[in-house]
């Protein structure tokens, strides 16, 4: 099409637009409603509703505004008889089959249907033959289903083909006996299955959790963000009184458009969850009692003050925590002289600490990954740990992008592209392969790496991919940070990206990840971002090497980090451990001696930083439930017992602005200061155990939305391992199969999935049935039970 | 001239009489007078009193959890509460209506798209303690059933006026 500007005349008023451009989106943008129910702005045109028919002057009959390119000159009338004999007949049509269930329908009040009826539908109606009655479909735990509700617009079915990527929802049979379903008998398990509840037009598909729950002029809409995913995608929670009923997409353009992922939409259940802690809690013998705030936080304070040697005190923080709980944490750990401090629970290797200067982040604009022309994606299943932006990658891909990944396992992939499957350990060398081809040069043991390995033909591909300058990205997904290796990797990465001029993309693990450098909750950086003198101890050697006390902050022992079953001994090994929680778990009440219960997500006002850096501040939406008070004033008063100067906020505002100041000019940066010299920790012997953080179960909230744990994404604690290589450790399916990995053990039972690389077993982290195992990465031995 | 008038009809009392007339014709007239509580005043089917919740002759509760008279009630006096029920419909789990706050106005009858909230000619009722004034779903549904026939004749009554 070409970019010249037409001008048109709609209802007598002259509107300037693109010639091409097709009707409606010119009537949207001038403000003029036409009546719809097929069209939307994210998807392509289908024009089967009719319902947007407009008379357009020299054309005998009337032509759908969806579907009618603007051409110079052409009159359009939506308002004249002949266009609204068209509305009107067609909703007519549109209502002969439709029920009048509107009283006992989700829909009922926010319904497309409803609101176009009242402005083009008759008062009464002329049919009176029977309707059409369509069964149900059980699709699943997300969504409900009323077919005889459908009115066949086919905005899910073009969701499923153009946006998830999966055509899980397929329009069957003709005319009357149109029938939208599964094909076969299946659920819906695409990770953005939700949006095709807010897209239905009518009440065909609703939300389950929220079945019959409230009524659409019930409820208050407050925005909110999202701290699952390193998005931040915008939310509006909607609100009954005290209580978040449901969570909905806040239109933006720069960061989800208009989806969200179900984690996101649905994770909320999880706030009511019965485990949730409301009153604070201490052990006395062994014996959990119920105390006041003022004996608890007395009881912390002292606990915590009395350990007086540097670095004693560990403050183990969740990345999914607000900025200003992130930062008061960490001020009231340094002000206690302690350096240990970090966030980066799942992060599998530290090495890089020391050349890393600034806070590490997505490299590039999360918009821009639309326009990526290629990308090496290194040990992430981007769809199950960052849904939206996988769905980026998707849409550049899709317009011709090459993406390759180097990846422990085989990913699903709703597009084109190259994967290079390999046990986790030889990840390492695939990578430094593809840096080879590309001509990247290393210093120390990268340059003996890089000379020892052969480049392959997939090498040579995705180095030549990648050549393409700035719309290049080498992405390292969250397997490859939980990844022994991880230093390796990164440097790789980067000495690949340099080679090929490339951007190096680190894909933070949560909502605040990139916050948290920002915030100072890193052992190597001080707030602001700034490099810090001394670097104190990480998240994994603060557990190797135990502390006295800890203070965490929204996380779990045995399911939130790294290395589970180590968490658990060293944390039951210190004397003091304060825990601010939003819930209690028997290994919480196992490791701890406080617990202090803490609001979560929409109860508590805060910012996120997401992964491209932007700053979104929320408000807290509900009162937190019980005695519960949110984190900043917990670790307000925490800060003013232990006698520290500058912890007299009455606000979390004063927070984020000092913080804000702090941040002043700094940057963030992925590439590290060179020469570090780093040998490869992981072996190539044995059997090796591979492992992910399954989609649901990344963080406490996620973990109690009981529909998502009901989902395929929500992980299972099995073993799952390629049938030949079963055959040679002589298991079967259905099987238990006895893990060992250093020292610890576990039995579960086997599963066999050709996705995994022969030579390597594959167990989740992030569940309770495999948290007595060890790191998700290393050697283990495997017998039957 | 009228000076005089107004004297003379003050002198023989005429506006008294005039008035006791009017006491006199009712003297003697038929009583309408209701010895309440012995006797009752007639009530009209369309009489706005206490609440109730109907069945289907089935026995299935006729209510719906559409919350249509919760919206429509002018001083807030409805609160519901609904959830799928076990076989799957849509049903309340919580239907209160604090009679101190109803105005009697009828909306919620009017709303209702089956029926099931009604008022009834029922006007005698009292609250001795607090909290009583709330009808909850069991009250509302037992006063529905103590007075079902009469109900559904009062309904079929006034059916030729909505």
């Amino acid at each position: 099409m070409t970019d010249s500007t037409v001008t048109i005349e709609v209802d007598g008023q002259a509107l300037e637009a693109k010639a091409g451009t097709m009707l409606i989106d010119v009537t949207d943008a001038a403000g003029i409603t036409l009546p719809r129910f097929c069209y939307h702005k994210k998807l392509s045109v289908a024009a089967n509703c009719r319902m947007c028919l407009v008379e357009v002057e020299k054309v005998p009959k009337p032509l759908p505004a969806c579907a009618t390119p603007v051409t110079d000159g052409m009159k359009v009338y939506t308002r004249s008889p002949k266009a609204l004999a068209a509305q009107k007949g067609t909703m007519e049509f549109l209502l002969i089959n439709h029920p009048l269930d509107c009283p006992i329908c989700d829909q009922g009040g926010e319904c497309e249907l409803q609101d176009v009826a009242i402005g083009y539908g008759r008062d009464v109606s002329r049919y009176s033959e029977g309707k059409r009655v369509v069964a149900d479909k059980n699709i699943g735990p997300l969504i409900a289903t009323d077919m005889t509700r459908c009115i066949h617009c086919t905005r899910c079915v073009r969701f499923g083909e153009e946006i998830a990527g999966i055509r899980e929802l397929g329009a069957t049979g003709r005319g009357e006996h149109m029938v939208i379903g599964t094909y076969i008998e299946k659920s819906v398990d695409s990770e953005l299955s939700g949006n095709v509840i807010d897209l239905c037009p009518v009440g065909a598909l609703t939300s389950k959790p929220f079945r019959f729950n409230a009524r659409a002029w019930e409820l208050i809409q407050v925005e909110g963000v999202a701290p699952h995913d390193s998005i931040g995608s915008n939310l509006n929670l909607h609100l009954r009184g005290n209580q978040v009923m449901r969570v909905h997409p806040r239109d933006n353009e720069s960061i989800n458009e208009t989806w969200i992922s179900d984690r996101d939409r649905f994770s909320y259940e999880g706030l009511y969850s019965s485990d949730r802690l409301t009153t604070p809690m201490i052990k006395k013998s062994g014996e959990w009692i119920e105390v006041n705030w003022e004996m608890a936080l007395e009881m912390a304070a002292a606990g915590l003050g009395e350990i007086q040697e540097q670095d004693q005190v560990g403050a183990l923080l969740s990345p999914t925590a607000t900025l200003e709980e992130l930062y008061l944490a960490q001020k009231l750990i340094r002000g206690l002289g302690s350096n240990s401090i970090d966030s980066r629970l799942r992060q599998g290797d530290f090495r890089l600490d020391a050349g890393l200067k600034q806070a590490t982040w997505l490299g590039l604009k999360i918009s821009e990954i639309d326009s990526l022309d290629a990308a090496l994606v290194v040990g992430g299943n981007l769809r199950k740990e960052q849904p939206i932006l996988a769905h980026r990658l998707r849409k550049a891909a899709l317009a011709g992008a090459t993406i390759h990944f180097i990846t422990p396992l085989q990913l699903e992939l709703n597009y084109e592209s190259r994967q290079s499957i390999s046990t986790p350990a030889e990840m390492v060398t695939r990578l430094a392969a593809v840096a080879k081809a590309a001509g990247a040069k290393g210093s120390g043991s990268l340059t003996t790496l890089l000379n020892s390995v052969e480049v392959d033909e997939f090498a040579a591909a995705a180095a030549e991919a990648l050549k393409g300058g700035d719309g290049c990205a080498v992405i390292l997904g969250a397997m490859a940070q939980s990844h022994p290796d991880y230093s390796l990797l990164y440097s790789l990465a980067v000495s690949l990206a340099e080679a090929c001029g490339a951007k190096v993309s680190v894909l933070p693990e949560a909502g605040n990840s990139v916050g948290a450098q920002l915030a100072g909750a890193v052992p190597h950086l001080l707030p602001g971002g700034k490099s810090a003198q001394s670097a104190g101890p990480d998240a994994l050697s603060m557990l190797k090497l135990p502390r006295k006390g800890y203070l965490l902050l929204g996380v779990e022992p045995g399911v939130d980090f790294h290395n589970p079953a180590l968490s658990q001994s060293a944390l039951q090994s210190a004397d003091t451990v304060v825990a601010l929680s939003a819930y209690r778990t028997p290994e919480l009440e196992a490791c701890c001696d406080i617990l202090l219960p803490m609001a979560i997500f929409s109860e508590t006002s805060g910012t996120y930083v997401n992964a491209e850096g932007v700053w979104q501040r929320t408000r807290g939406a509900v009162k937190p439930q019980g005695e519960a008070r949110p984190g900043w004033k917990i670790l307000r008063v925490l800060g003013n017992l232990l006698n520290q100067q500058g912890f007299d906020y009455t606000d979390p505002d004063e927070i984020g602005e000092e913080l804000h100041a702090l941040c002043n000019g700094a940057s963030l940066d992925n590439k590290p200061v060179q020469g570090l010299d780093l040998e490869p920790k992981l072996g190539l012997d044995g059997l090796q155990r591979g492992g992910d953080t399954p989609l649901y179960a990344s963080d406490p909230l996620v973990r109690r939305a009981s529909a998502l744990q009901q989902t395929k994404d929500a992980g299972q604690g099995v073993m799952r391992l390629h049938p030949k290589e079963a055959e040679r450790q002589g298991l079967n399916s259905a099987e238990n199969a006895v893990i060992k990995q250093n020292g610890y053990q576990a039995t579960l039972p086997v599963a066999l999935d050709d996705a995994i690389p022969e030579g390597c077993v594959w167990i989740s982290t992030g569940l309770r049935s495999t948290s007595m195992l060890g790191q998700p990465f290393g050697e283990v031995t495997v017998e039957k039970a | 001239m009228k000076v005089l008038r107004n004297y003379l009809k003050s002198l023989f009392l005429l506006e008294l009489f005039r008035g006791l007339s009017v006491t006199g014709r009712y003297l003697f007239r038929k009583k309408f007078t209701v010895m309440y509580p012995e006797e009752k005043a007639p009530v009209s089917p369309r009489f706005r009193g206490l609440h109730a919740l109907r069945r289907y002759p089935n026995g299935e509760e006729r209510c719906i959890a559409c919350k249509l008279c919760e919206a429509t009630c002018p001083a807030l006096a409805i609160t519901i509460e609904a959830e799928p029920r076990e076989d799957g419909s849509r049903r309340t789990t919580r239907y209160d209506i604090d009679l101190f706050k109803c105005i009697y106005c009828g909306y919620c009858q009017e709303a209702c798209p089956v029926d099931a909230i009604v008022e009834t000619r029922i006007y005698e009722y009292h609250f001795e303690n607090r909290g009583e004034n709330i009808m909850t779903k069991e009250k509302l549904l037992a006063v529905g059933d103590k007075h079902e026939a009469q109900i559904a004749a009062d309904i079929e009554a006034q059916a030729k006026y909505r």
